[in-house]
């Protein structure tokens, strides 16, 4: 099958100069399991753009890292 | 095609317990908890596809109880004559009643548990109304902390937990529930479950229609509930019922969530039409209600709006601070972005995508009074589970009557070796997806899906366009085959597509079978649009027939215990 890459504006934006290395929170909570951590950076992140707005990583995050926006289909 | 687990570098995990719950929700967790306060020697254990921490409708908490029968204020009997009439006569009334007797034990368990729920000053519960008779909304203000402390529960009580695990499959046998299978979502591991008893609280199929945004997950119920525990349930032979009675909400507009009435009508905001009139005199979600809603915003009416700009601001400022921070928090910051204030416009509501659930509706796995489906020692409670508009009070009554009825059948019962021929078949189909990481992504072959069901199924129903809509889902098996996955997680997503797709199927089956029109607009048919209760006063059930073949059939509503004259209650919420 041809493919091709596209571009989607995700929800959930983690901000990486808060994300601590250990903490694996919003990864755990989350129900849809779209959060994982970047193995290069440590950092967490959104990779698949499946989300409730439900807003448990976010509540949860210890550092404020993560912002869950409304997603653009809706906002 | 053979295709092990192990052709992906994935492990076979096998485990055993007396009694196995599928889904840690809110029927869930309690049914945990219950079978293991009923028999602390019993291993239970709790298998859910996230965790159970913030898994499920109640993720975030709730903003109140929508059925509590508290004493003092109604009676199990009220309440039963209240659904009754609420479902169009067509409820088993020995499991309406069951919510009303034990709901409020649940209250004052979930109470000692560290749940808040609100008083009046003298220490009494607050009721409010907002049904059509009767108080039975106990709103929470404090409702966000709730599936942290049911998580504690159930670690105190000694239940196991294993998160990240979706399973696909009841095993059966010598007619008999005995298992389930499924998969780990994040290393792939193939998961083999043997127990004595199975208890499924998989949830509502939130995923059936498609959200008018487009957005696959920006659906009402939690998108992880895709109808699992209703396809599980059916393939294992198990009866279903009242499918065609759909669950439709009326929502904000794009948004998911409700505006919300319940919260705030007893602070005096309503359900307005664009002039700002009243068209509805009750609030309280019902199929009559959402055809009225439909009408209205079909009229030259339209659209409707839940109306608070009359209110004074501190009013306002308590509404917002309810609901704008328990069930679904992110409704502020909806609002905040297209700088829509309550104070100064209604909120613009619509009606949702369709979905099955008897927790708002009455769409679900038939069970009785028990929490017995038609298999033995397959259990199920919550929102998939047949006892109509049981909310969520009802799905932790229900997590109740399982677990304790699940330890009672299974005492005197061994544990059975799966089939292999049944293993095999399942890895096959379930992996399937990993052998073509190049088909086709499960967002588009499930976005075309959603699309027809909307297309064919949403209300009101045509017979001829739910004749092709049938046609399709039956082709989509095909279409199934072509999806491909690139890891556990995607391969999460094409295994609830085919949920989604047993689900489809069933829902145009049941809405073809039922030729009449009842339950307002969820199952609203153009060509029969009158109520016919000499041919349809009965469940329609449908299973798997021993060819494989879908089988539909008229089960007699169970005698009342309660009397209730229908020909004089009508449901009738219309302003005139
Ligand atoms: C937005 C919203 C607002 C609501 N507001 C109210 C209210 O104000 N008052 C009220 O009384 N009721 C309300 N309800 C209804 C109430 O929340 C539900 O009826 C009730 O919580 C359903 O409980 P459940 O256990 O059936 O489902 P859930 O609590 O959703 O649990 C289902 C669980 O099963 C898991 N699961 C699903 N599939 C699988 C699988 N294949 N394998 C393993 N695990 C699986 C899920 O992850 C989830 O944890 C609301 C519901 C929603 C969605
Ligand atoms: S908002 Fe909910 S679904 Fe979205 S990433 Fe956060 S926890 Fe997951
Ligand atoms: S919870 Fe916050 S700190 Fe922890 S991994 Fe997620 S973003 Fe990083």
């Amino acid at each position: 099958m041809a493919q091709t890459s596209q571009r989607v504006d995700v929800p959930v934006i983690v901000d990486e100069s808060k994300c601590l290395e250990k903490c694996n929170a919003c990864i755990e909570v989350c129900p849809l399991d779209v959060l994982v951590k970047n193995p290069e950076t440590g950092k967490a992140y959104m990779k698949y753009d499946e989300c409730w707005f439900c807003l448990p990583c976010e509540k949860e995050c210890p550092t404020g890292a993560i912002t869950v926006q409304i997603p653009f289909l809706l906002r | 095609m053979q295709i092990l687990a192990t052709d992906f570098g994935f492990k076979i995990q096998r485990m055993q317990t007396d009694v196995l719950v599928v889904g840690g929700g809110t029927a869930g967790t309690m049914a945990g908890i219950k079978a293991k306060q009923a028999n602390p020697d019993s291993d239970v254990l709790i298998l859910e596809k996230a965790n159970i921490r913030r898994s499920g409708a109640i993720a975030m908490g709730m903003d109140g109880v929508n059925t509590a029968v508290i004493p003092g204020n109604s009676t199990p009997e009220q309440y039963v004559r209240e659904i009754t009439i609420a479902n169009d006569g067509i409820v088993n009334q020995k499991a309406v009643y069951e919510t009303g007797r034990l709901g409020f034990e649940v209250i004052q368990e979930l109470e000692s548990w560290g749940v808040k729920f609100q008083k009046d000053p003298d220490g009494n519960y607050d009721l409010k109304q907002v049904h059509r008779v009767g108080k039975y909304v106990l709103p929470m203000p404090e409702g966000k902390d709730l599936k942290k402390i049911l998580t504690r529960q159930v670690k105190r009580h000694g239940v196991n937990v294993t998160n990240r695990v979706m399973a696909t499959r009841v095993i059966v046998q010598n007619g008999r529930a005995t298992g389930v299978v499924g998969f780990d979502v994040r290393s792939g591991d193939f998961v083999v479950i043997q127990a004595k008893a199975v208890i499924l609280c998989t949830g509502a199929c939130g995923r059936l229609g498609l959200p008018a945004s487009g957005y696959l997950y920006g659906t009402y119920e939690n998108p992880t509930n895709a109808g699992d525990g209703y396809a599980m349930a059916y393939h294992a032979g198990a009866e279903l019922t009242n499918i065609e009675c759909f669950q439709i909400n009326p929502l904000i507009k794009d948004y998911n969530g409700p505006a919300c009435a319940y919260v705030a009508s007893p602070f005096g905001a309503y359900t307005a039409n664009a002039e700002g009139h009243r068209f509805i005199n009750c609030d309280y979600w019902s199929g009559q209600m959402m055809l009225e809603i439909y009408k209205e915003l079909n009229s030259g009416n339209g659209p409707v709006h839940l109306k608070m700009y009359h209110l004074d601001d501190d009013t306002i400022a308590e509404i917002e601070s309810i609901l704008w921070a328990n069930e679904r928090p992110s409704r502020g910051r909806f609002h905040e972005g297209r700088g829509e204030n309550y104070r100064t416009h209604g909120v613009e509501m619509n009606i949702s995508e369709i979905g099955l659930c008897s927790g708002h509706s009455a769409s679900g796995v038939w069970v009785n009074e028990r929490a017995e489906t038609t298999v033995p020692g397959l259990y199920a409670a919550g929102d998939m589970a047949s006892v109509p508009h049981n909310y969520m009070i009802g799905a932790f009554v229900y997590g109740r009557v399982a677990g304790e009825n699940a330890v009672d059948y299974l005492q005197s019962l061994d544990h059975l070796e799966p089939d292999a021929d049944f293993l095999a078949a399942e890895q096959a189909r379930i992996y399937h997806p990993l052998t073509q990481p190049n088909g086709i992504p499960h967002t588009q072959v499930e976005y075309k899906l959603r699309r027809l069901v909307n297309d064919y199924l949403q209300p009101p129903k045509s017979p001829h366009k739910m004749e092709i809509g049938l046609e399709k889902f039956v082709a989509y098996t095909d279409t199934l085959t072509e999806m491909g996955a690139r890891d556990p997680h995607e391969l999460m997503r094409c295994a609830e597509v085919h949920f989604i797709r047993d689900c489809a199927e069933m829902a145009a089956r049941a809405s073809l079978y039922r030729k009449e029109t009842r339950w307002g607009l969820y199952h609203y048919r153009l060509d029969y649009p009158e109520k016919n209760d000499a041919e349809w006063f009965c469940h329609v059930n449908l299973k798997k027939a021993e060819t494989g073949e879908m089988e539909l059939f008229k089960r007699p509503v169970e005698p009342y215990i309660i009397d209730v004259d229908l020909k004089e209650e009508v449901y009738d919420v219309a302003v005139r």
